[in-house]
């Protein structure tokens, strides 16, 4: 497979989280708003890259035993300088995404991606596969986070966008909301996926 | 006295550790599917839990504080969840066959539960004293143990439901645990 391929598939063939369903709880949790979806998704993009790049090179050096615990200690180096980063320049993200920030550790789909991809592929293909991956987490966020702001706030971004006697549905921003609106999504997936052939 | 069964209601329906707080949804919706896993997977998650939560608070009031490497929290707490679990796991094999044959299969999904680190640095984040570190871990797991019975009973019931075909499997369930969420938004302001 091309390298651009590894890096297209994450959008649509293995968009997280609704083709590999894994990753859910900051799905979940973060997505209150779009910017929190953009926030969470970008520092998760950055994980997942340099920890695909790193498992990648040391892909020969790890002795099969002990690899998974090795994935997340290079996991949980990069997760400690996300939350670094973040808590230097992007403090207002930083205390919205709270404890989630440290939990990127245990999202699965890091974890998932360093076994199932960076440890059997070339550092290019890995880092591709990770961007990739990435981005695709980032944008269903956004979409997710987008819709709820919408629906629960009447803004987007921050932004008014509907009209003025518009009564916000506040259960969209609390946890029954993030349920439902995802279980909605995966179902309209569903239905798109069974109209367009199979790859 | 009456603090901590303010700490105990509100971990377990106030601020449920998955309808609230949306932690530890992988295992949660993954092995819900029947009432008898669900149940060992709740007791392995109480019993994980709370030891994880009591020795990552050791760690981090004795090891890290004093050195002043609390920027070293997630690694080392991860870590500690890691080797327990595998601890855990030899310990109840030699020990207590019956209860490894219960829980057996259920420990090394506790490893990559977000609900065992999140716990634990919630801890942290509240400030807790050791005490009251040991019974809202051990609340909260209750916590996530009802709600995951809860979950398994009303799934039971699908094979029998006519859900439009799209929608059958994890959507569905999504769409369950948002209402059952819903119902416990019901219990908000019980406990300031």
């Amino acid at each position: 497979m091309s390298v651009v391929k590894e890096f297209t598939k994450g959008f649509w063939q293995e968009l997280p989280p609704f083709r590999l369903v894994l990753g859910l709880c900051p799905t979940l949790a973060v997505t209150t708003a779009a910017e929190n979806g953009v926030g969470m998704g970008l520092a998760t993009t950055f994980v997942l890259v340099f920890s695909n790049v790193l498992v990648s090179i040391l892909r020969k050096l790890i002795p099969s035993k002990v690899r998974i615990a090795s994935y997340i200690v290079v996991i949980a180096s990069f997760v400690v300088m996300a939350e670094l980063l973040l808590q230097a320049y992007w403090y207002p993200m930083y205390k919205a995404l709270g404890i989630f920030v440290p939990l990127i550790v245990v999202n699965c789909i890091i974890l998932g991606r360093a076994e199932a991809f960076a440890s059997k592929n070339p550092i290019i293909h890995s880092f591709a596969d990770g961007l990739g991956i990435g981005l695709g987490f980032t944008l269903s966020l956004t979409v997710l986070g987008s819709i709820r702001e919408i629906l629960g706030n009447g803004t987007i971004f921050g932004t008014s966008v509907m009209w003025s006697t518009f009564e916000p549905l506040k259960f969209m921003v609390k946890a029954p909301g993030a349920f439902v609106c995802l279980g909605f999504l995966l179902g309209l997936m569903n239905i798109i996926s069974r109209r367009r052939p199979a790859h | 006295m009456s603090d901590y069964l303010l700490l105990i209601v509100a971990a377990i329906l106030v601020n449920n550790i998955i309808l609230a707080r949306y932690l530890g949804n992988c295992p949660f919706l993954g092995v819900s599917q029947k009432m008898d896993t669900a149940v060992g997977m709740g007791m392995a998650v109480v019993f994980v839990v709370t030891i994880a939560g009591m020795i990552t608070w050791v760690v981090q009031y004795a090891i890290l504080n004093p050195l002043g490497l609390e920027y070293l929290r997630t690694i080392a707490f991860i870590l500690v969840i890691a080797s327990l679990v595998q601890l855990v796991e030899m310990f109840l094999q030699k020990s207590i066959p019956a209860l490894y044959k219960a829980l057996g299969i259920f420990l090394p999904l506790i490893t990559t539960n977000c609900a065992v680190l999140g716990i634990a640095i919630i801890n942290i984040q509240e400030e807790f004293n050791f005490m009251q570190t040991v019974v809202f871990s051990f609340a909260s797991a209750v916590g996530f143990s009802l709600a995951m019975v809860l979950l398994a009973s009303l799934r039971e019931r699908f094979p029998t439901a006519r859900i439009p075909l799209p929608f059958a499997g994890m959507p569905i369930a999504m769409i369950t645990v948002g209402l059952l969420a819903l119902s416990f938004l019901g219990f908000t302001g019980l406990v300031k």
